[in-house]
């Protein structure tokens, strides 16, 4: 016991005698939550519209009216015809489109029912929707004083489409996404990068010749990094709540768990790497190109699983960040219960297992 | 005689490949004992066999009365081993280092601070106590990690080419301070590629090829190849090896 408390001694000098390293490794997630933080909390002001209006009748008058005075949106252009908004998109010259049905007054009098579409480039999906909130609002609020005036019930039925981004993946899910990265970056990376550096320098084959038991080196050299994971997964969480606003709504202990067996999945992938690889730069490219690269590619963070061909949806099975930012996902965003990650819960506990015990094997065998 | 190192017929393969072959050899307490061989010999192999680091094939051996078939974690106990990288940790400051391989080996806290402090004078390095190993000479760091190596008192210390690199001067300090720790009958097990070293050492034993060519003291050696130096025997032997270095 006294062996393993010199050497996780030891580990926690060696990191914090490297000061850029550290703050390098606090820094990214801290900055990346910033950046993100901002994209966010931008109001969304004078977007750029384009409204096609074929009644050109009181009402859509009124509704316009209302929409050009309101500060979010800017009217740009009155469009002929309707085959110019993907143009228009496209060139970037409007952010959002009102489209009327014919004789929009006419069908809300008559027959209370009138239908206006709303387009939004959800290109930045927090401005698409937004943007398309804003003006619903803006109709159903003319809607509604009509309704009082007359006292007859309309009903204007509006249609939301999002463009270039239907799946709508919010900055929230960034979150998740970002957790599932920065473990791996920190654990598997740091873990293999500290442990190869021991080859390198050759106090590996020092301590390899002490009493130590080989599982002390390994564990100590994975304390540091679990406990510094941890700090990291706590500032995220009050970074994500307090900066992002984004409402952890699931059942904490369960999220610190789950992101605990993540963690050490990581630290074992690192453990894994270095019973690979002889230099420092090996570890890092294959934790870079090995890891981190299927993992932001394929774990479902960068592009949606559901749309992937089937055999990527087949490989994305293997990355484990796939089943850590699902389940992130269900337990931050969605709320969901303990029950319904049970899925993810067990598969990454598979996971780390058998990494685990190959990667002990292998360390093992790599001593002889 | 006292004997803490003995083999007989120590045999490692690499599947067809006999890194070391057959080797008999015994090593006595306090003794300085000079393993030299041209690189690719099998120098290596047949230390880290003795270390307790890789397991032989075949054949017996012995180190500090364990056996290095199935008592390897007490022979560690009981040796150090300097590697032939420079083997400190740069980033930690000497005393830390000292207090570091004075906990792995189970040396007790109140024992580790008075050796430290006794150490770093023995090594005039007392006012280096908290500098980080990274800013020290090469010369210093080479006796620094000397000192590291036999600080948990082992019956024995494997020192892996400790002097490479090292000039003239320091490398005579270097060997005073091995003369010294196997005056306290610690015994020194030294591979080596300077013959001027090779002198030093009580006895001498010569790999070639992974077979033990000539064991003696050099100055017997130098008789029976009727060589003026030990420079000259280990040419004359190294010269029949058949295989190349690495």
């Amino acid at each position: 016991m006294k062996q393993l408390y010199a050497f996780v001694q030891k580990e926690f000098l060696h990191i914090f005698r490297d000061v850029r390293t550290i703050l390098l490794i606090i820094g990214i997630p801290v900055a990346q939550i910033l950046i993100i933080g901002f994209a966010v909390s931008t109001e969304v002001k004078n977007i750029k519209t384009a409204i096609y209006d074929p009644s050109n009748d009181v009402s859509t008058r009124q509704i316009i009216d209302k929409l050009a005075v309101s500060e979010y949106f800017n009217i740009v252009e009155y469009l002929s015809n309707p085959d110019q908004i993907e143009d228009r998109f496209q060139r970037g010259d409007i952010q959002f489109a009102m489209v009327f049905g014919d004789r929009f007054h006419e069908n809300l009098y008559h027959n209370g029912n009138a239908s206006v579409q709303l387009l939004a480039d959800a290109t930045d999906p927090n401005q698409g929707t937004v943007a398309a909130n804003y003006a619903a609002a803006i109709i159903s609020d003319y809607a509604q004083t009509m309704m009082s005036d007359l006292n007859i019930p309309f009903q204007i039925m509006t249609q939301v489409q999002m463009l270039y981004n239907p799946s709508m993946r919010s900055s929230y899910d960034f979150v998740p996404g970002l957790m599932g990265l920065i473990f791996i970056l920190i654990c598997a990376m740091m873990t293999s990068i500290a442990i190869v550096r021991e080859k390198e320098t050759g106090t590996m084959e020092v301590l390899l010749a002490s009493p130590v038991k080989p599982i002390y080196i390994v564990l100590a050299k994975m304390a540091p990094y679990f406990l510094i994971s941890w700090f990291i997964l706590i500032v995220i969480l009050l970074m994500s709540v307090f900066l992002l606003h984004v409402p952890i709504t699931g059942n904490l202990l369960w999220l610190n768990v789950f992101s605990l067996i993540y963690i050490v999945l990581s630290l074992a992938l690192g453990l894994l790497i270095s019973t690979i690889v002889n230099t420092q730069v090996a570890a890092m490219l294959a934790s870079g190109m090995g890891l981190m690269m299927p993992f932001m590619i394929l774990s479902g963070m960068m592009f949606p699983i559901e749309s992937m061909p089937t055999f990527l949806k087949i490989v994305s099975c293997i990355i484990p960040a796939r089943w850590y930012i699902s389940g992130v996902r269900k337990v931050m965003i969605e709320g969901a219960g303990v029950e319904h990650i049970l899925p993810e819960l067990l598969i990454l506990t598979a996971m780390a297992s058998f990494i685990i015990l190959v990667s002990l094997k292998n360390f093992k065998k790599r001593l002889e | 005689m006292d004997y803490v190192i003995e083999t007989k017929d120590l045999t490692k393969r690499f599947g067809n490949f006999t890194a070391v072959d057959n080797i008999s050899f015994a090593v006595g307490r306090g003794e300085i004992f000079g393993f030299l061989g041209a690189n690719g010999a099998g120098k290596t192999t047949a230390m880290r066999m003795l270390c307790g680091l890789s397991r032989p094939t075949s054949g017996q051996g012995f180190v500090a009365g364990y056996d290095i078939f199935r008592q390897q974690e007490k022979i560690k106990r009981n040796i150090g081993y300097m590697s032939q990288k420079f083997s400190l940790y740069e980033d930690l400051q000497v005393w830390e280092n000292m207090r570091l391989f004075g906990g792995i080996y189970g040396v007790k806290d109140s024992v580790i601070f008075s050796k430290i402090d006794e150490t770093l004078e023995k090594l005039g390095l007392s006012s280096e106590r908290n500098t980080l190993v990274k800013a020290l000479p090469l010369g210093w760091k080479q006796k620094l990690a000397f000192s590291v190596a036999i600080f948990h008192e082992p019956q024995i210390v494997f020192l892996d080419e400790p002097t490479g690199g090292v000039d003239p001067v320091t490398r005579r300090q270097f060997w005073e301070l091995i003369y010294e720790a196997a005056s306290r009958g610690i015994t020194i097990f030294v591979t080596t590629h300077y013959m001027d070293e090779a002198e030093y050492c009580h006895r001498v034993s010569i790999m070639v090829d992974g077979r033990i060519e000539a064991l003696d003291t050099p100055h017997n050696l130098r008789q029976q190849f009727q060589a003026t130096t030990m420079d000259e025997v280990f040419h004359r032997l190294a010269r029949k090896a058949q295989r190349q270095g690495e």
